[in-house]
């Protein structure tokens, strides 16, 4: 243990720990903004700086490794002076037009500014200067470069976190800059969308592409009818926005809100996360058939899971070899939309030309995946508008709702009805597990053996998880599976993607089915989600999702009565020609610079 | 005050035999030399002045079946052209310093980072370190030296930012600590050294530590290589004893009308007139790297201001808010005070941002732009407001 002094008062930590992480241990409060807990060290913003008996210069808290025998002070005039200047020079390159800011009262550099109050500004104004360029190119987030303060969160999160790098520091000096590629704008560079820059971004830099107005617009339309569908991870969240704290499930009163906002019918995406089990389990176990029974070669294996709209434009990009690997399946969001305008319509007799289609999503990619051109197969845009988890609650607020003191409310029917097994999709490791309660029976005719349903290995924050699941007593159909091994791994977070992918390409990777999902943690950790993120929240939110599985009565998707009526009614059955029309689609290769 | 007037010695330049040098470096031990190394008082010749021996002896206590010598050859500096004049005429002296700097640390590699304008020494280079290799063959030693090219960016001067630039990476100083003697290049334990800083390794050895300590002042031990220029009837490279004082310098370089001299380039002290006699050109008074600028009465100071500042504006790396915004704060600050669009009294603020800079930056480059800004500001005020 090392033994220093912060302020006179004594800390003893491990060797290692940082001097602004032992300053937190006593409780002592050091601004901070390049600092963020999901990332390394970057010591670039010297927000942090304290005052280290004998040394020469003030140091960087975050960077400065504690020693033995340490003295720091925290709050010395020499650090108050200096601290002062830096934050009056972050401030003199922002654009602080903070009551008109999309982030305004959820930004990092607004809230110190709020904190130290320093008032009046002596030094120049710099932002006409640096003719700041805003790039709206991207469907699903906006990149103001008179925002940036240049923490570079976002580059080592696009790096360190994704494996991406759609962004990376350019030119030096007083014309260094957050870029992409060549300057090239950010609908033209490998960029997966998936917005954690977003939720990292401490000022308004980088913020969603926001459709709030198209969505009111629809609302007051007296012609439109209005769906609106919501992901599994979003009632997990959104209270976060509204007051409350990390992992408080809201599903309830999320509905009310949507139905007082005005939608037309407010419905679930856990609906079609459900029949994405029944379309994917079945041409996983298709797949296998193929390559074990009918001996074809050609069959691609391991399959991978396709509803995360970020892994899929990474592996597009990056992989693009394994796209026959990718599940045919659209994401739930897509199925959703597909079904709104043809089966959902067609049953609620309205001309599906009428309905506009909205969808609120924990995650920016969606936003790409709507605008796609493949997912135009109700003959309309199958969704028409994604909002994120935090723009519901914007509109949440701007209509006045008093979402703490609302009543909690049911979906509504037609497309309304889920089980446990959808609403899991929104923790990593969900859709595995969501397939392998409902294939396992399908093939066994037993529950998976597992108690209560729980598939614990898959589960958890590990970056990469691995599981074997031996197949006994097969039912007639499945006999060929008798005794198999299902090799399944899951991964979360780019980064841990391409280690799968990696292992894939050299062929060291033995598994059948791998799910991967773009964000840390899977949709609960998405673009879309609250502001701030760290590993205690996103750990609060799944606990939350589990729990929310445990609480239904159904927690298998092909128990879902409104599954099993809409085979019945509609698509007949399972990966069908009219399952094949609507609910599944294909992938395109793309450049990898 | 210890003052040893001006004398021009001939050390580094001296044609030497270097075969035999390292034949009684490879004999001695990792201690012996180090020892030597801090008896002579040696410190670095970069213009840090960090004593030598202690680096070396840092680097050789850490446990690592590698480690590196790093030749820090990326001279950029404003007004410094002594190692390129070295490395053109004694490059034997330089590869051989860093063979006994490897033999000090337990180092099988060095690495010279050559700046990117010295570009056209390579092929010159390439057949001296050739026939570096054969010898040190020859002698039954194993060490390895590779070049590798800077690009132009004043920052890859700095330690930390030079090795991201060998590794391939943008040239951004790291957080110190850990520094360099623990984790460097390739996040091994890595002595960097100056060219100059190698080649007077090598003089001690060759003469022994005692002999050094005779050039020089008890803070500055040994000579240095100056590269004057400015308004000076003899431009160029000049070997003297430390422990002059500036006036006696101007006495010698200066063309009768000498009212400033920059000591050490853009990152280093301007001292007027009124300051020449009291002030050391060396580590207990103005240290330099060896850029020594001389200005007449013709030049105006404001401009002399605006171009360093103007090239910090430029070659900070942008990664650090005093740094960055810092210099175009300090840049923009005089120009508005020379327009008359800002008060005189203005100065008293970019003084106090300069303070902060030196104390917040993360680097040198950042921690020393308020060297120049304040000694200019501070001893021609006037020069800058009207």
């Amino acid at each position: 243990m090392i033994n220093l002094l912060i302020n006179d008062q004594q800390v003893s930590v491990q060797e290692g720990t940082t001097v602004l992480a032992a300053a937190r241990k006593l409780k002592l409060n050091i601004p901070t903004l390049c600092n963020h807990d999901d990332l390394c060290v970057a010591g670039n913003c010297r927000v942090c700086l304290v005052e280290q008996k004998g040394a020469r210069t003030l140091i960087a808290s975050c960077a400065t490794p504690v020693s033995q025998g340490m003295e720091i002070h925290t709050n010395t005039l020499k650090v108050r002076n200096a601290r002062k200047h830096i934050f009056e020079l972050l401030l003199s390159e922002h654009r602080s037009d903070c009551l008109k800011c999309y982030k305004n009262q959820n930004c990092e550099l607004q809230s110190l500014a709020n904190d130290f109050a320093f008032g009046d500004h002596v030094f120049l104004d710099l932002v006409e200067d640096h003719k700041y360029n805003i790039d709206r190119s991207s469907p699903s987030f906006i990149k103001d470069d008179s925002k940036c303060i240049r923490c570079q969160r976002c580059v080592r999160t696009c790096s360190e976190l994704q494996y991406v790098s759609a962004i990376a520091v350019s030119n030096k000096g007083a014309q260094m800059k957050i870029s992409s590629f060549n300057n090239r704008p950010m609908s033209h560079v490998v960029c997966t969308n998936c917005g954690q820059c977003v939720n990292r971004c401490p000022t308004g830099a980088l913020v969603e592409k926001t459709y709030i107005d198209q969505v009111w617009d629809a609302i007051y339309d007296p012609d439109k009818h209005v769906v609106v569908q919501t992901a599994p991870a979003v009632r997990v969240a959104l209270g976060e926005d509204l007051g409350y704290d990390p992992g408080e499930r809201v599903t309830g009163k999320m509905v009310n809100a949507l139905r007082q906002l005005g939608f037309s019918s407010v419905l679930d995406t856990d609906f079609s996360a459900d029949l994405t089990i029944m379309e994917e389990g079945t041409e996983l176990l298709l797949r296998l058939k193929k390559a074990l029974v009918d001996g074809d070669k050609k069959v691609s294996l391991p399959m991978f899971t396709s509803c995360s709209p970020g892994w899929i434009k990474f592996i597009e990009h990056k992989y693009p070899e394994f796209l026959p690997n990718l599940s045919t399946c659209k994401s739930p969001q897509q199925m959703f939309g597909a079904l709104a305008k043809t089966f959902y319509a067609r049953k609620r007799n309205i001309d599906p030309s009428k309905i506009v289609s909205v969808s609120i999503m924990p995650c920016t990619a969606k936003k790409f995946e709507a605008d796609r051109p493949e997912m135009r197969a109700s003959g309309f845009k199958d969704v028409d508008y994604v909002l994120t988890t935090r723009e519901l609650a914007v509109m949440i607020k701007q209509a006045g709702i008093d979402f703490r003191n609302i009543e909690e409310a049911k979906y509504d029917s037609i497309m309304g009805d889920s089980t446990g097994a959808g609403v899991i999709f929104g923790a990593t490791g969900g859709v595995m597990e969501a397939a392998l309660r409902t294939a396992y029976e399908i093939v066994t005719g037993r529950e998976v053996p597992f108690g209560n349903l729980n598939i614990t290995p898959v589960r958890g924050m590990d970056g990469v998880k691995e599981a074997t699941i031996k197949i006994e007593g097969c039912v007639d159909a499945w006999k060929f599976l008798e005794g198999a091994e299902l090799k399944v791994a899951i991964a979360h977070g780019l980064v841990n993607a391409n280690k799968i992918m990696k292992l894939v390409r050299e062929g060291k990777a033995p598994y059948h089915f791998i799910e991967i999902m773009a964000c840390p943690g899977g949709c609960i950790g998405g673009g879309g989600q609250p502001i701030p993120t760290n590993m205690q929240i996103r750990k609060n939110r799944m606990k939350a999702i589990y729990a929310e599985d445990e609480h239904m009565v159904l927690r298998k998707s092909h128990e879902n009565p409104e599954v099993i009526a809409i085979y019945k009614e509609f698509l007949e059955k399972p990966n069908s020609h009219k399952s094949h029309e609507l609910l599944h689609t294909h992938y395109v290769e793309r450049d990898n610079y | 005050m210890e003052n040893k007037g001006l004398n021009k010695v001939d050390l580094i330049f001296e044609k030497i035999e270097p075969k035999e040098v390292l034949i009684k470096a490879f004999k001695m031990s990792s201690a012996e030399i180090i020892q030597n190394m801090l008896d002579s008082g040696l410190k670095g010749r970069g213009g840090a002045g960090f004593p030598t021996g202690l680096k070396w002896k840092y680097t050789a206590a850490e446990k690592s079946s590698e480690k590196y010598i790093v030749c820090n050859a990326d001279e950029g500096e404003p007004g410094t052209f002594k190692d390129r004049e070295i490395l053109e005429r004694v490059s034997d002296k330089v590869h051989g310093g860093m063979a006994i700097a490897g033999k000090a640390i337990g180092a099988k590699m060095g690495i010279v980072y050559l700046r990117g304008e010295y570009r056209y020494m390579l092929p010159k280079l390439m057949i001296e370190l050739d026939s570096f290799h054969k010898m040190i063959k020859e002698i039954g030693y194993d060490f390895n030296i590779e070049y590798r090219m800077g690009s132009g960016a004043y920052i890859c001067g700095e330690e930390s930012a030079l090795f991201e630039s060998i590794e391939g990476k943008r040239g951004e100083p790291r957080n110190k600590p850990p520094y360099p003697t623990v984790s460097g290049v390739f996040d091994k334990p890595t002595s960097i050294n100056n060219v100059e800083t190698l080649v007077t390794a090598m003089m001690i050895i060759q003469h022994g530590a005692k002999n050094f300590t005779q050039y020089g002042t008890k803070d500055s031990r040994g000579s240095k290589v100056f590269s004057v220029s400015g308004d000076t009837p003899t431009p160029g490279i000049f070997e003297l004893e430390l422990g002059m004082t500036v006036q006696q310098f101007v006495n010698v370089f200066g063309d009768g009308d000498t009212k400033a001299v920059q000591v050490g380039g853009a990152s280093g002290f301007c001292v007027p007139r009124k300051k020449f006699a009291e002030t050391i050109i060396g580590f207990e008074g103005v240290p330099t790297g060896g850029s020594m600028k001389l200005f007449n009465s013709s030049r105006s100071m404001y401009n002399l201001l605006h171009n360093y500042l103007d090239f910090f504006t430029e070659e900070s790396c942008g990664q650090c808010t005093p740094c960055r915004v810092g210099c175009q704060q300090l840049l923009k600050g005089v120009e508005k005070v020379k327009k008359g669009e800002a008060k005189s009294t203005y100065l008293n603020e970019l003084m106090k941002l300069a303070d902060s800079m030196k104390i917040a930056a993360k680097c040198g480059l950042g921690q020393s732009v308020g060297n120049a800004f304040k000694s200019i500001v501070g001893n021609f005020r006037e020069e800058i407001i009207y």
